[in-house]
């Protein structure tokens, strides 16, 4: 039995020397930078004595608005890689004309998108729409916290722990080259005998675990934690389409933890499942896998329609128009979104009724969503609009995603979508709803609460040119597309063999120069607000005479959030406040028993990482080795008795009697 | 604003400068009558998209801050009329679009036989079908003609206004049949058929390609379809007949179903008339046992675990097919060794009663045809 044994793979697995692509010059520039730039972050945290404070005042931290914050961050940082693989995408399909190969090898230019896809959607947008659920519905409610607080610091870092693995396969190995949704036989051992798919496997497991955990807490949050006189029909619209968001989470996260499970047995142990022989069957794998995708995109737009309507509301001033009938179109939209799935596969081969059931499905969720359209637009009609940045990114949201809900039908019609299946017009559709309806409303929700989560607002000015750039980036990029998938030029290509379609390419890179401009004008922003914060300080704690609890108590909120529970008669409930003359609370303060920090999160988390690394470069001592740990440090944390502390009421008192000082040097 | 309302107009440009948009311009009936599909659908929307990017714009500017002169109604929240239109008009919209999607999908669809060739014809006017079977390679495409013996690789041809009937599967992995000049895509997928109905109308070379990544070669996975008169078809039949090809036989095909990329056309003057049911079931190398073959031995009952052994070695080989080793060798444990039975087997052996007299086949014996191994299961059993 062990006269072929090899020690290197028995120590290594499959990992060796040759697995560091040291010989594609791209990768290795890639490389050296991010080594230059991490050693400068890790120096300067060094320098400043930051580690400190970094792990006892965010990386351990189970408080929910320092865990939305870093949620944020995750996804900025990480949509700095997935765009760097968009313009790598842009600029090779702009070249390659002509007999020219472009600068990319089909090797890496398949990564690549697979990668942007993975990464924009689990590792971008997730996080964002996370973050900002974490740290406004505890506000938007009154509580002081998520329910579960240590389970939300535990499942931030599984989502770091995803992303990491992705980006480690940036330079040990590689990525997945099968496209985002990595459909079998294409991902199957036989076709995909590399690392790749087993990164993409492991890197979206641990992050999934991450996300549905999140959900679970954010449900019991909104059920059980609701200030005292909020009934269902008096929650803000966020906190409804978070609640529908959550719900979609628990109900699509095991579909896809499942189909996972499957394509990896059939990877790692040899089972059948999505095989083309041996009674295995793809077509299973491509349901499954779109039973978790398509309400994956209500999870993503939902979030982003909450953002819409807050900022509506309160920047016309006015109430929002229809309240009831937002909230039904988003519970109608909650439960179609999962008799909709098979619209992206018309082209399998389904028999013509089943093909029209899930398209007039698909049509049937226009409604809702029509409603919604006409609610904010109603809304702003015989209101006071204040053009404010969110306010601004309202308005192009509604103009941009009615072109890509209009495509989005057009592509539900199953005969036209034969036509315009896995075309350009299918990514200039979906990239026209999640950037102009996703991507528009997070920018609209970072800077809305940006003042209330730091303190002090964001320069508008290099807001508004991030805003122009990446609003007219948007269409020079994507209604190019719209024209080429109109031409029959399908997704995914490298090379082209027409040269009249360069034009169109070159259009859409230089609509992805502008993005770029985008995100840079949006990172200069951020910098510049920072600098000048004590001119943009938010002392009032509502710099947008807002409508909802949020903007009761200070920016930042202190620790507690709220030093009395509130009581709520409205839905917005902190204009009702503000329109029967609300008086603070100044005395009367009782100690407030929070959570307390936990290192267990970041560590389990960690030891998921190294198990998905032994797993995916089979190096199985170490994956048994991981598991086990990470069992018996799970149930070591069950043993932590010590888990909440009391904010003794002198220090509450303090911090109130800061607050009344702040407020009446702002004259409040 | 109005920038917005310039910039959205965009799209409708690029129908105006359609004549090099192959969709909205096609050369084959079908495709022709989904392009009317696609316009119809995009105006019964633009009939509510429009209004609501007209009252966007002007609502964001009518009652900005700065108009005073404009009302101003901040309680203003609730219209049971409104209501009543915001739900009703997209409702409309889509209860039309829901009976044009109905009626649609049912007579494009692509597994139904064409019942016209050109627009206003009859159904008697119908010519005999051509048969096509194709089959997507890794990173080529077969098209195999059985009514004429011949094979072609990357490139084929249909004669003017005759129904063509494709017969669509894949060797390795999923891709997707697609000219946008004749119809709409299907997928390829191994071991399974599609199947296509569709016609050509106007002569000329299309492209063809797959619509669906499949790897590496995928990018240059293009065909030219040839859409001839009666005479200029006859003429390429007899062309590729005459190109002193070889025969497309089992070993031509394995050799050809090896990856290769950008690959040029290429004529087999004649085809082994099994082939293409070969291929559909990933038997083309001698030895190896039949998808249908397998999955009618399983209609049985199958053969148990020890059967689940000894299939191993004769089914598809994917992984040699495409270069790589297996990962792991399959084992099974086929039996447990029990006291009474201690060489394991023989107790399994003992209860199994061979059900059905289908003869068995092998390397070397005659094939009965597809679907007689699919008789349906003897009712006492």
């Amino acid at each position: 039995m062990f006269e072929n044994f090899d020690l290197q793979k028995a120590i290594f697995g499959r990992l060796s020397l040759e697995s560091i692509p040291y010989h594609e010059p791209i990768l290795l520039a890639t490389f050296i930078a991010v080594l230059i730039g991490g050693a400068v972050v890790v120096g300067a945290i060094t320098y400043f004595k930051l580690w400190g404070y970094l792990w006892h005042e965010w990386f351990t931290s189970v408080d929910h608005k320092r865990i939305g914050v870093m949620y944020i961050v995750l996804g900025l940082v990480m949509l700095l890689r997935g765009f760097a693989d968009a313009i790598m995408m842009r600029a090779q399909q702009a070249i390659a004309f002509n007999g020219n190969e472009g600068y990319l090898p089909a090797h890496h230019f398949d990564q690549i998108f697979t990668a942007h896809g993975v990464i924009m959607i689990f590792f971008v947008a997730m996080p964002l729409v996370t973050g900002l659920m974490n740290f406004v519905v505890p506000l938007q409610i009154g509580a002081r916290d998520v329910a579960f607080p240590f389970l939300n610091n535990f499942s931030f870092w599984m989502t770091v722990s995803g992303a990491i693995l992705v980006m480690a396969s940036l330079f040990v190995g590689e990525f997945a080259r099968t496209g985002w949704l990595a459909y079998p036989p294409l991902s199957n051992y036989a076709y995909s005998p590399d690392v790749g798919v087993d990164y993409y496997i492991w890197a979206l497991q641990i992050a999934g675990v991450g996300t549905l955990l999140s959900g679970v807490n954010l449900i019991a949050t909104i059920v059980k934690m609701r200030a005292p006189g909020m009934t269902m029909m008096k929650m803000p619209v966020f906190t409804w389409t978070s609640l529908c968001t959550n719900i979609l989470i628990v109900a699509a996260f095991p579909v896809l933890t499942g189909v996972l499970v499957l394509l990896s047995l059939d990877r790692y142990v040899g089972t059948n499942f999505f095989t083309n022989d041996f009674g295995g069957n793809p077509m299973m794998y491509v349901n499954l896998i779109w039973i978790w995708g398509h309400p994956e995109v209500y999870i993503l737009v939902l979030p982003a329609f909450g953002v819409f309507s807050e900022v509506t509301a309160t920047f016309c001033g006015k109430r929002l128009f229809g309240y009831t009938s937002m909230v039904y179109a988003t519970v109608v939209i909650t439960i179609l979104s999962y008799l909709v799935w098979l619209h992206h596969f018309f082209t399998m081969g389904s028999g013509a009724s089943v093909n029209s059931f899930f398209g007039i499905t698909t049509m049937i969720i226009s409604i809702p969503t029509g409603a919604k359209l006409f609610n904010w637009l109603f809304t702003m009609y015989r209101g006071r609009i204040r053009f404010e940045l969110p306010m601004m990114w309202t308005v192009a949201f509604m103009l941009t995603f009615v072109i890509g809900g209009m495509t989005g039908v057009l592509l539900a019609v199953p005969p036209a979508d034969f036509v315009l299946h896995n075309s350009l017009f299918l990514i200039a559709h979906f990239h026209n709803v999640i950037i102009g309806g996703v991507v528009f409303g997070m920018f609209a929700g970072i800077t809305y609460w940006f003042p209330k989560a730091i303190g002090f607002r964001l320069d508008p000015f290099w807001g508004k040119m991030s805003f122009w750039f990446w609003v007219s980036g948007f269409y020079f990029a994507f209604m190019p597309l719209y024209a080429l998938g109109l031409m029959g030029v399908t997704r995914r290509l490298r090379v082209f063999d027409d040269p009249s379609l360069q034009i169109y390419f070159v259009v859409a890179a230089f609509g992805a120069l502008l993005i770029a401009l985008g995100i840079g004008s949006f990172l200069v922003q951020i910098a510049v607000s920072i600098k000048n914060r004590e001119k943009l300080r938010d002392v009032t704690g509502d710099p947008w005479n807002a409508r909802t609890l949020e903007w009761s108590t200070s920016s930042p909120p202190p620790v507690y959030n709220f030093a009395f529970t509130p009581v709520v008669y409205d839905h917005d409930a902190w204009w009702d406040m503000k329109e029967h003359g609300y008086k603070r609370p100044l005395s009367g303060f009782k100690p407030i028993h929070m959570p307390k920090n936990t290192s267990a999160g970041i560590i389990l988390a960690g030891i998921c990482f190294v198990t998905g690394f032994a797993l995916i470069w089979y190096i199985w001592w170490l994956a048994a080795l991981g598991f086990v740990s990470l069992i018996a440090t799970a149930i070591g944390h069950t043993f932590n008795y010590n888990r909440g502390f009391s904010i003794p009421a002198q220090q509450v008192v303090e911090t109130e009697r800061e607050r009344t000082a702040l407020l009446q040097s702002a004259g409040a | 604003m109005k920038r917005f309302r310039i910039i959205a107009l965009l799209p409708l440009l690029a129908v105006l400068g359609g004549c090099n948009a192959v969709v909205l311009n096609p050369a084959g009936d079908i495709a022709v009558q989904q392009r009317d599909l696609v316009v119809i659908s995009t105006i019964l929307m633009l009939l509510i998209i429009l209004p609501v990017m007209a009252l966007t714009a002007f609502f964001a500017w009518h009652y900005r801050q700065s108009n005073t002169s404009a009302q101003y109604d901040p309680d203003w929240a609730h219209s049971t009329h409104l209501e009543l239109i915001i739900w009703s008009a997209p409702l409309l919209i889509i209860i039309c679009l829901g009976a044009v999607t109905w009626m649609a999908t049912h007579m494009l669809d692509p597994y139904r036989p064409i019942s016209r060739t050109t627009p206003g014809a009859t159904a008697a006017e119908i010519k005999k079908p051509l048969n096509v079977q194709v089959v997507a390679l890794d990173w080529k495409w077969l098209f195999i003609y059985p009514d004429y013996g011949i094979a072609t690789v990357n490139e084929m041809a249909a004669p003017l206004d005759q129904p063509i009937n494709f017969k669509i599967t894949a060797s390795s992995v999923m891709n997707a049949f697609y000219v946008p000049a004749l119809a709409g895509m299907v997928y390829a997928m191994p071991g399974m058929q599609t199947q296509l109905h569709a016609v050509i109308n106007k002569p000329g070379t299309f492209k063809g390609f797959s619509a669906n990544y499949s790897g590496s070669g995928f990018s240059e996975m293009r065909f030219n379809f040839i859409g001839a008169d009666q005479a200029g078809f006859d003429k390429w039949v007899a062309d590729v007949k005459a190109s002193g090809g070889s025969t497309l036989g089992r070993t031509e095909y394995l050799d050809l179903e090896r990856p290769s990329e950008a690959v040029p056309v290429k004529k087999y003057a004649s085809i082994d008339p099994q082939i293409f049911h070969l291929i559909l079931n990933m038997c083309v190398q001698p030895g190896k046992m039949c998808t249908h073959e397998m999955a009618a031995i399983d209609a049985k009952g199958g053969l148990g675990l020890a059967g689940a052994y000894n299939v191993q070695d004769i089914e598809y080989d994917k992984s040699a097919r495409r270069g790589s080793d297996p990962m792991v060798k399959k084992s099974y444990v086929a039996s447990v060794c029990t006291k009474a039975a201690p060489m394991g087997m023989d107790v399994q052996a003992a209860e199994v009663t061979p059900i059905s007299a289908t003869p068995l086949l092998g390397a070397g014996l005659p094939r009965p045809s597809m679907f007689q191994s699919f008789a349906p299961k003897p009712s006492n059993s």
